[in-house]
């Protein structure tokens, strides 16, 4: 492989931000840095389909591995993907045109900025998702707090330097910790490449404390129960973009960093630590979905919403079955294009009331009609009705969890229960019933552009749905060699007597 | 030919969903209607096909879910079992399209109606015709969906709009114990194919298992929770809330929906898996017992009720008690035969209730209707078919089918059977009673409609006139024509094959004479019986109302289920969500977490603020006494 594809993938979104930057920001102009962000974010999603069409399915190791001396005899820069990065890669090519386009509704000043913002994220994005040494993985990981913060503080409501700073305290201190645990790393084995510390192991009397260090940062940005708070702020205080692309790809950095770090580096601290994070997420599952259940912004409800679907997410990893992580894996990308739309359907309306208290709203059916149409469906994906992405996801990681403990996947059953409840309701406040405010009956149907952003959401939620193959495909090897490589399957039985 | 039965009404659902607007209101009903009834066709094909040639077959659409060991595709899996719910669900399906036509000609909605009607029929079909639990369950809340749209299809009704989110939502609660017994499947199995699944069975029969920490025979927990499922789709006793909120839908709906097809899924689902029931006689009990107390219970609550939906709906509630109990007793074929039975005679009550509600321009108030056989002649005849086939008269189809309910369980030699037998009469008799109570309500006495006059009243059109009359005549003969196919002592094995397990053959003998002549004399006894307390002699029921003030309330009001559950489940949650935002994450988390470190660091930082002064005289001071702490550990040291 001499074309280095996912460098290119990495720096295209920079170099298309500095081309940005240096374009004349008259006001004429903005509409021209619009274009150039959706050409080069574009360009980059068609590169990461051709990736994933070229990828080998069938093959345990990493590919399209790239690396280069960084740090002499310290770090290397080094990036490769396996069948569960490149589906992450894929989401956030393919999430990020959909920002790019929407910004125009939501973005009233210095677009110029926002836009150069989000190619930036997306660099620090597609980099946490490839890279294969952990100070290269932490370096992404850290600087994507940056233009996520900007974003908050700068284009969000009114309390948006409460809630900005609010996100990066938790997320930094959670990251320190982790830093941390990587130095240790360095000292204990002397490398800090991915791939040749899943072949040499750590030995176990210092993993449960590295566990612990990596598990504090990744349970922030999951984020897990109880440090689950900074997400609804975040969410309801940042534009549209900005809630699209935290709960559409920031949040599942975390859980990619579970099954990349926690269960690939520690395998006895993850087999450990079972019973805290089935504890943890199991608290997410219902504590979230019932606070959910009571919200009155509707930002809100979906943000706590995104936190109950996260439990899901860590629950099926730590269950270490097939079906558990793959169902995470496949939870997280389908609740990567849900959230994503939802926040987006939030956007829609919020751009014509200017309100996201949810009794304001009520009967749009009658005058949004093709609203109503795509809400519905994006509901049925969040709450998991079957034909729809959210079901697979959902349903796999129950599967596996009951594999390995009965009470805990009842338990998560009942999350399933109450997620029908508060998207139904949501939906019926706002969309069903009688047009009663005078400013809600003047609002419009979609215009073409959210046509068409909405529609590129609804596709794929209903086929992988009906024919999640293509995606299962492309982690099953992963997943499969993840449990072999650690043993985690065998190790399992043992612990549980089999 | 199967591919076609599934896809045509997708297909239809597609055409007018999307392009009702663009095609027209008329184009839209054709279509639906003609693609549902042409696969009604190929439905009735197929069935002779089985019936004569016990034709099996079982068509791989797709591969949908492979993960790990778990192998799931999406199938047509044709039995005699499928045949049969193919064609009551078409058929029942076709004509309710058609009625649509007529009965919602003045809604301004007409292709999103057909388009969601087409969907119900497709997801019902994908229901039947699957080869594993998991497209069954997509099945399962598929029709769930499409019941929830056209339970709130009137979506300005607040009352409509909370009937349809009941109905999910309880329909969810049944939905959760099914899923954990597709999980408890897999887990003890490996795979969710029917075939596989049975065919391991008698391995592990005695198997235990924990679940949450009590110890079950794993056959009787898959049994149980794969009940729970059937409990709440098909509204038995403790799920069954929901059932008659349904009613807010439109009637065609209700028919379709809530008495044809959906709601006997739950059956279908038992009688599916009777390799598994087979093996499980705790399971059959529960069963038996949670039949015999839905059609009991269902019945007493129709006896008061006022809304004429709401009285078929109770009516419904408790018919599908009595597939239970004959489940439960074993008597599998005998189960689907009142489903098949019942799908005929119930449609053609709610579709003539329909009629009648036409005809009185949307209402459904009993003691507001009254007199007027002469003005809808047809629609009361018809009506007063259904009721009798639906009572159990002499020879029309329910007498066939009941019947053959009360005398399986009486023979039967399980432990609920005899008292399955002595309610299945009692109800029989409620039922008899209830449904002449509204048979002479809405027709006899007098015209008591204060806002319509009475010489508005008329028929309605050929298009919802004609599925009537077709429903009657099944309604009429489908009891006598099919009664050796489905439950003949020995001409039954042959039909239902392999889809249907039997574990011993069913007893042949028959129950005493005087049994056998019980049901159908007390049946055709209250006809007269109730003609005298609701026509000719009304105050005999006032009084004995008055007298029992107590229990007509108790069961006016549906034994008060709706208020014990918003008590127990709704509020609690409601009140637990407030407090978990409120309290926990608001003055718990965030106050000692963010919120506090940085009240702490604000805090710190400005006591820090103070030291730098800026007077000289202030840091000379802290310097000598910094400079006297040192020296003092010096000489101590």
């Amino acid at each position: 492989m001499n074309f280095p594809i996912l460098s290119s993938l990495i720096l295209l979104p920079s170099i298309g931000a500095l081309f940005i930057f240096f374009v004349r920001s008259s006001n004429s102009q903005y509409q021209s840095s619009k274009y150039v962000a959706l050409f080069i974010t574009l360009a980059n999603f068609f590169l990461s389909l051709y990736l994933w069409i070229v990828f080998d399915k069938s093959i345990v190791d990493f590919q399209f591995v790239e690396e280069r001396e960084w740090i002499s005899g310290f770090v290397n820069y080094k990036v490769g993907v396996d069948g569960i990065s490149i589906l992450f890669i894929l989401l956030t090519t393919f999430i990020t045109p959909i920002c790019v386009i929407t910004v125009n509704a939501t973005i009233k000043n210095r677009l110029k900025d926002f836009l150069i913002a989000i190619l930036i994220l997306e660099t620090f994005m597609i980099g946490v998702f490839c890279s294969l040494d952990l100070v290269v993985f932490y370096l992404f990981f850290e600087a994507g707090l940056i233009p996520m913060f900007l974003i908050i503080g700068i284009w969000g409501g009114e309390r948006r330097v409460y809630s900005a700073f609010k996100f990066f305290l938790y997320t930094l201190l959670g990251s320190v910790l982790m830093l941390v645990a990587i130095i240790s790393i360095y000292w204990i084995t002397g490398t800090t490449d991915v791939i040749k510390l899943y072949e040499l192991g750590i030995d176990a009397k210092y993993q449960n404390l590295l566990w612990l260090a990596f598990f504090s940062s990744f349970a922030v940005k999951t984020p897990m129960w109880p440090v689950h708070t900074w997400l609804p702020d975040a969410h309801v205080e940042a534009p549209t973009a900005g809630s699209v692309l935290l709960a559409a790809i920031l949040l599942k950095m975390a859980g990619y960093g579970f099954i990349r770090f926690s269960l690939g580096l520690f395998p006895d601290a993850s087999l450990y630590f079972v019973p805290l994070v089935y504890t943890l997420s199991l608290i997410a599952i219902i504590y979230t979905s019932l606070v959910a259940l009571m919200q009155e912004d509707m930002k809100k409800l979906i943000a706590y919403s995104s936190v109950a679907h996260m439990g899901f997410v860590t629950l099926g990893i730590f269950t270490m079955t097939q079906q558990g992580i793959e169902g995470s894996i496949f939870q997280m990308i389908s609740h990567g294009l849900v959230s994503a739309a939802l926040f987006l359907c939030v956007g829609v309306v919020y751009d014509r009331l200017h309100t996201r208290l949810i009794n304001r709203y009520g009967g749009l059916v009658s005058i949004m009609p093709k609203y109503a149409i795509v809400f519905m469906v994006f509901t049925l994906g969040a709450l998991g009705l079957p034909g729809t992405s959210g079901f697979v996801g959902e349903f796999l990681v129950l599967m596996g969890a009951f594999k390995k403990n009965i009470l805990v996947a009842t338990i998560a059953s009942l999350g399933v229960i109450l997620g029908a409840a508060y998207m139904l309701w949501l939906y019926k406040r706002i969309i069903f019933g009688n047009l009663i405010n005078e400013d809600v009956k003047k609002m419009v149907d979609l215009k073409r552009f959210e046509i068409v952003t909405l529609w590129l959401l609804v596709l794929p939620i209903i086929f992988f749905g009906f024919y999640p193959e293509p995606l299962i495909n492309s982690i099953e090897v992963s997943v499969a060699n993840m449990l072999d490589m650690n043993n985690l399957d065998k190790i399992n039985k043992l612990a549980l007597g089999e | 030919m199967e591919y076609l039965i599934l896809f045509l009404p997708l297909i239809g659902s597609i055409i007018s969903g999307f392009f009702g607007k663009t095609i027209g209101d008329k184009l839209s009903q054709l279509i639906t209607c003609v693609l549902v009834s042409v696969s009604a066709l190929l439905s009735l094909f197929i069935f002779f096909k089985v019936v004569s040639s016990g034709y099996e077959h079982n068509a791989i659409i797709a591969t949908w879910i492979n993960s790990g060991s778990l192998n799931v595709n999406w199938s047509i899996k044709v039995d005699a079992l499928s045949a049969v719910m193919l064609v009551v669900v078409t058929l029942v399906s076709s004509l309710v399209h058609i009625y649509s036509i007529g009965y919602m000609s003045h809604d301004p909605h007409k292709p999103r109606f057909m388009s969601y009607l087409s969907l119900f029929t497709f997801a019902m079909l994908t229901l039947v015709t699957s080869d594993n639990f998991l497209q069954l369950f997509f099945g399962w809340e598929g029709v769930g969906l499409c019941s929830y749209f056209l339970i709130g299809f009137w979506y300005k009704k607040e009352t409509a709009n909370a009937a349809a989110i009941k109905a999910f939502i309880v329909n969810r609660v049944g939905d959760f114990g099914f899923a954990l017994g597709i999980f408890l499947i897999f887990y003890i199995f490996g795979t969710v194919n029917y075939d596989e699944v049975f065919l391991k069975i008698p391995e592990i029969i005695d198997q235990k298992i924990n679940f949450l920490s009590f110890e079950f025979n794993t056959t009787d927990l898959i049994c149980l929770l794969l009940f729970i499922g059937a409990m709440g789709k098909s509204a038995q006793f403790l799920l069954h809330t929901w059932l008659p909120d349904a009613m807010e839908g439109p009637t065609p709906v209700s028919a379709l929906i809530h008495a044809a097809t959906m709601v006997t899924a739950g059956v279908f689902l038992v009688v599916r898996c009777s390799p598994i029931y087979e093996y499980s006689e705790l399971a059959l009990s529960v069963i038996t017992l949670v039949g015999m107390t839905t059609a009991f219970f269902a019945a007493t609550v129709a006896l008061v009720q006022t809304d004429i939906k709401k009285i078929i709906a109770y009516s419904t509630c408790s018919q599908l008690g009595y597939m239970f109990f004959a489940a439960g007793v074993g008597a599998y074929n005998v189960a689907m035969f009142h489903l098949f039975t019942h799908a005929f005679f119930k449609a053609l009550l709610f579709l003539g209730s329909g009629s009648v509600i036409h005809s009185f321009k949307d209402e459904q108030d009993v003691t507001k209707m009254g007199g007027v056989f002469r003005k809808l002649p047809y629609t009361y005849a018809l009506m007063v078919v259904g009721t009798l086939a639906l009572t159990g008269f002499p020879f029309l189809s329910g007498f066939y089918s009941k019947d053959a309910i009360i005398e399986f369980a009486y023979i039967s030699e399980t432990k609920f059977g005899i008292y399955a037998a002595g309610i299945g009469v009692l109800t029989a008799v409620m039922t008899s009673i209830y449904s002449w109570r509204l048979i002479f309500k809405t027709f006899h006495g007098d015209y008591k409609n204060k806002d319509l006059s009475i010489d508005t009243m008329h028929e309605s059109p050929l298009s919802m006139m004609l599925p009537l009359v077709l429903l009657a005549v099944g309604a009429i003969f489908s009891g006598f024509l099919f009664k050796e196919l489905f439950i003949g002592h020995d001409t039954m094995y042959n039909f239902w094959g392999e889809s249907i397990k039997f574990l011993e053959p069913l007893r042949k003998e028959h129950p005493p004479t005087w049994f056998l002549f019980l049901t159908p004399t007390l049946v055709v006894l209250t006809i007269p019986l109730s003609y005298y307390l609701f026509v000719k002699n009304t105050k005999i029921v006032d009084e004995i109302v008055s007298i029992n003030m107590p229990v007509y309330i108790f069961l006016q009001k549906k034994w008060y289920f709706d208020e014990l559950y918003d008590q127990i489940f709704i509020k609690p949650s409601k009140n637990f969500g407030i407090f978990l935002w409120k309290k926990i994450d608001g003055l718990i988390i965030d106050k000692f977490g963010p919120d506090g470190i940085s009240n702490l660091v604000k805090l710190f930082s400005f006591k820090a603020v103070k030291f730098q002064s800026g007077y000289i005289y202030q840091y000379a001071f802290i310097m000598l006494l910094g400079f006297s702490i040192l020296l003092t550990l010096l000489i101590v040291k």
